[in-house]
């Protein structure tokens, strides 16, 4: 496996070398083909998510494949434009001169994926990374074999092999591919693994996008149109790969008193979503696999956890299924508070004064997104200028994600960088500086030997005061 | 010796990182007080500055002011003056998506910042990072580099009196101190100086996954065609070199490529001009920084030393070992695999490389790692975009050297091993900023199509609103 690393990222480079692909041709050619990916192999890529994830065809269609489909017709209908550079006015220091803001590709790039949205999540970056004009090597993940596997076959078949490689692996594979050095790379998945791959980064001074994860939180006012709310909070939760999702709503801050009336509201939509028997709804997805069906039931049985147990809590081993769950008046320092669940399981942090909220949220780490529905002007500036995440909703969840005009990211915790619309071609470019100046006008105070005189003049180009420099000029140096 | 210098870095840090929780940091009020702070030092103390520079480099009051002073107080005015356009929140035009909604990307701090400085422009690589991590409303911690230590003292003296301490620290010390600062979790880190500290660094802040602008070096290359103003080149091509610092400067000219035929013409061009700017005793001109220190010298003079050399030097070789002084040196053809060719010089020997075709050039520049800046001098339009196609750097200018980077409409910053992230004007209220993207809604306009149960009629509508198809919107509305 270090052989097929070492001969991905050399063959790359060989074939970046050539600038092949530079032209605006090859780029467009390119995501043409990840369009036609999408487009004529729908069918089986919704049976490999099924396969990998019991992800509903709903959810594959409209996530993943059409997330990927326009993130494509996008990258076509602004690439000639996102690779213009970028005129730029100069200064008074410069003149005469003229300078620009040149976009170039870093060279040879690396996307490490992930399994909870595994077609989304491996070829979005692979968009960005081609109208940005790289060569790509993408590593999807293990943990969602039948889309990895299905992506190896596709991209090999329709894409141009010499500069749009899959590497397929584990662990194993991962490592090797971190030891090659990269011009960029771009890693989603958790903190553990994003500080090994930054590590590895740092040898060869590789520039790194981590979009990480965290526990993101809703906040749920009082005074609002519960219904909606609750719909929302629940679409974003279950209605996302089983709240295995990054920016899936990972927990609730309301106060005690409305704490009964939100769980009601939840209860009664998540009847009408999912039915009575949630476990048999085919529109939930399963748990990817034992070991975080596990995880999940763990934090299930805790004795301080299962005695608070409002709704939901079954679950279903041989499908790797559990229900929508709610949990009211969990404790902060609960074992629910303390990692990402990434399940679906909610805990509700009740507090006397929604206002606390704030000392809530930032006692963690900075999540990936933060949610809040009110209609208090007052605590939803209160909440925006206080609280620091990846990205804000007010009244709603998870639906930024699809906001081709919005960096998606996060911040500390939960990550580096950003991509998405022109932020994804901007992510794999190098922004290069360009001046140009004739051999017209040369100022001779830069040049020694330095006297008073020059400085003078100096000064008064450098405060560009227009009086300054006329009046420096009629002295001698 | 190492566990009393944590003991003074932690608690530093801690109290940073609660002055900062406090909020007291994220007002426009504090940020203009604090800039309005380091003008004040940078114009009221220019002497002192002007005074420590020439301790510490040699360096001429005409350098000191012109590269170092005037960059910060331009710093400070510029950020005074666009401080409340940059604070303003952004609006984003949101679409069908989404619909009804608005966006914005809001500006926040990362929190608690460090800026690690370097010794070459210790007061610009010390302050200008400062002030754009101040304009942004963090507080920071600012460790200036021990190589330069009447400057590191100085500002420490000087930001001690004027800044506000509680939010804004400057701690001193060598690898010890850098090393246990480096322990601490900080929420962005500005580095700069060379590649090897910048690797120790990265894997520092890995360990916190804090987020790192690296401004580090390279070997600039100057490609100078044959057909322009040969003097006015010369001029500035002397500027960038000798007339920063030495060459002891990230930007400045490392070595040139010129084609055969041309090379005796610009050497002869060199040394006339290199006579009128410093005369015929340039080791002793006072215009000319001295070499930062004797580990320095040794360096460079281990470079001009190497065999391969021998016989190659066309201008200059003297040098003054009491007053660390090396006279400008240009080296001809120097094989490609001597000391001098594949290390940064960063000192005052430049080595021409010439060619048979000056298109030969870019493949050598290509063959070696990104730099931080590549300059061509030419009047073949052909050459120019071949060059700036081809040629990756930071930062190219064209018929200029290292003036690029007092423009603060360019981004100033490296790629590959030259570095990452960028700094100047409104980048470096950037560098320091968090632009939150904040999508609003009311609780009207609800998309029940996004809501189980699902249907093909739910599928179809949701699928045109992705791609802003509104005829299919339509359809699907409709049931077709």
């Amino acid at each position: 496996m270090a052989v097929e690393a070492e001969a991905a990222a050399r063959e790359l480079r060989a074939t970046y070398a050539t600038g092949k692909t530079k032209s605006f041709e090859w780029r467009s050619s390119q995501l043409k083909a990840i369009q036609k990916i999408v487009s004529l192999h729908s069918d089986e890529i919704v049976e490999a998510l099924r396969s990998d994830l019991q992800k509903p065809e709903f959810e594959s269609v409209v996530h993943e494949i059409s997330g990927v489909s326009a993130s494509c017709k996008l990258a076509l209908k602004e690439l000639n434009r996102w690779m213009k550079p970028q005129k730029v006015k100069t200064s008074l220091i410069t003149f005469p001169s003229s300078a620009k803001i040149v976009s170039e590709p870093f060279g040879v790039v690396l996307v490490i994926s992930a399994w909870n949205f595994p077609l989304l999540l491996s070829l979005d970056p692979v968009v960005g990374a081609i109208a940005a004009g790289n060569a790509v090597v993408l590593k999807p993940s293990e943990s969602s074999p039948a889309t990895s596997s299905l992506l190896a076959k596709l991209v090999g078949k329709y894409m141009d092999a010499s500069a749009v490689r899959v590497v397929e692996g584990a662990v194993a594979e991962t490592a090797a591919l971190l030891e090659q050095k990269w011009d960029k790379i771009l890693y989603t998945g958790g903190g553990k693994v994003g500080r090994i791959v930054l590590s590895a980064a740092a040898k060869h001074l590789t520039p790194v996008i981590l979009e990480l994860g965290g526990k993101c939180p809703v906040v749920v006012d009082s005074a609002v149109n519960l219904k909606v709310a609750a719909r929302r909070i629940i679409a974003g939760k279950w209605c996302a790969n089983s709240g295995q999702t990054c920016i899936s709503p990972d927990y609730i801050i309301t106060t005690k008193d409305f704490a009964p009336q939100l769980v009601n509201a939840l209860s009664a939509q998540l009847d009408k979503f999912f039915g009575k028997e949630p476990l048999r709804s085919k529109e939930l997805s399963s748990i990817v696999n034992i070991h975080h069906f596990n995880r999940l039931v763990k934090l299930l049985d805790d004795d301080e956890v299962s005695r608070k147990i409002v709704r939901g809590g079954e679950r279903d081993q041989s499908n790797l299924k559990i229900a929508p769950t709610i949990i009211s008046g969990v404790s902060t320092d609960s074992l629910l508070m303390d990692e990402e669940i990434f399940g679906p399981i909610l805990p509700i942090i009740t507090v006397d004064q929604i206002e606390e909220c704030v000392g809530v949220i930032n006692a963690k780490e900075k999540p990936l997104a933060a949610y809040l529905f009110t209609n208090d002007k007052k605590l939803e500036d209160k909440f925006v200028r206080n609280i620091s995440a990846g990205a804000m909703i007010i009244n709603d969840t998870v639906i930024h994600f699809f906001e081709a005009g919005l960096p998606f990211g996060g911040v500390g915790g939960s990550g580096m960088g950003a991509y998405h619309g022109k932020f994804s071609f901007d992510a794999f470019s190098h922004k290069k500086a360009l001046l140009k100046r004739s051999f017209a006008v040369d100022i001779s105070a830069r040049y020694p030997p330095y006297t008073p005189g020059k400085r003078r003049f100096l000064r008064a180009v450098v405060q560009g005061n227009l009086l300054d420099i006329l009046r420096s000029l009629y002295s001698c140096w | 010796m190492a566990a009393s210098v944590s003991v003074s870095v932690v608690p530093a840090a801690e109290g940073l990182r609660a002055v900062y929780t406090s909020g007291k940091t994220r007002t426009y009020e504090w940020r203009v007080s604090q800039l309005n702070a380091m003008l004040k030092i940078a114009t009221r103390h220019e002497k002192d500055f002007v005074v420590a520079l020439n301790s510490d480099l040699g360096k001429h009051e005409h350098e000191a002011f012109i590269h170092e002073i005037s960059a910060v107080t331009s710093a400070c005015r510029m950020a005074l003056k666009e401080l409340h356009r940059w604070m303003k929140p952004e609006k984003v035009k949101t679409s069908m998506t989404t619909f009804p909604s608005s966006g914005e990307l809001v500006p926040e701090p990362f929190g608690v910042v460090l800026v690690i400085s370097t010794w070459n422009y210790p007061i610009l690589l010390s302050l200008e990072p400062v002030i754009a991590a101040i304009s942004a409303a963090n507080a920071v911690v600012l460790k200036p580099s021990e190589v330069a230590p009447a400057a590191s003292e100085a500002m420490a003296k000087l930001l001690g009196q004027y800044m506000d301490a509680s939010a804004v620290k400057v701690i001193e010390g060598g690898v010890q101190e850098t090393t246990a600062l480096l322990e601490q979790k900080w929420d962005k880190i500005f580095y700069t100086g060379n590649n090897k500290v910048g690797r120790i660094v990265l894997a520092s802040a890995a360990v916190h996954l804090t987020p790192v602008i690296l401004e580090l070096g390279g070997k600039c290359p100057v490609i100078v065609d044959s057909d322009i103003n040969l003097t006015v080149a010369v001029k500035r091509l002397i500027s960038g070199k000798w007339g920063c610092n030495s060459g002891q400067t990230c930007v400045s000219p490392d070595y040139v490529i010129t084609t055969k035929p041309f090379a005796s013409k610009l050497v002869d061009a060199i040394s006339s001009e290199l006579e009128r700017f410093y005369g015929k005793d340039p080791v002793n001109a006072t215009d000319l920084s001295r070499i930062i220190n004797s580990r320095h010298f040794e360096r460079l003079t281990k470079l001009l030393d190497e065999d391969k050399l021998f016989g190659k030097i066309v201008i200059g070789g003297q040098r003054d070992k009491t007053n660390l002084k090396i006279a400008p040196t240009v080296i001809l053809d120097a094989p490609l695999d001597s000391l001098i060719m594949t290390e940064e010089i960063f000192g005052p020997l430049l080595p021409i490389i010439t060619v048979n075709d000056i298109r030969d050039g870019i493949d050598l520049i290509t063959s070696k790692e990104k730099p931080l800046a590549a300059y061509i001098f030419t009047n073949d339009k052909k050459l120019k975009e071949d060059f700036v196609q081809r040629v990756s750097a930071g930062g190219i200018a064209v018929n200029e050297v290292t003036i690029h980077l007092t423009d603060p409409a360019l981004p100033f910053g490296g790629v590959g091993e030259s570095g990452m992230g960028t700094y100047h004007g409104k980048y470096s209220f950037e560098a320091f900023s968090h632009k939150k993207p904040v999508l609003y809604r009311g609780f009207t306009g609800e998309i029940s199509a996004r809501y189980p149960p699902y249907t093909t009629r739910k599928l179809k509508f949701l699928k045109a609103a992705m791609s802003g198809n509104i005829i299919g919107i339509i359809r699907a509305l409709l049931g077709w």
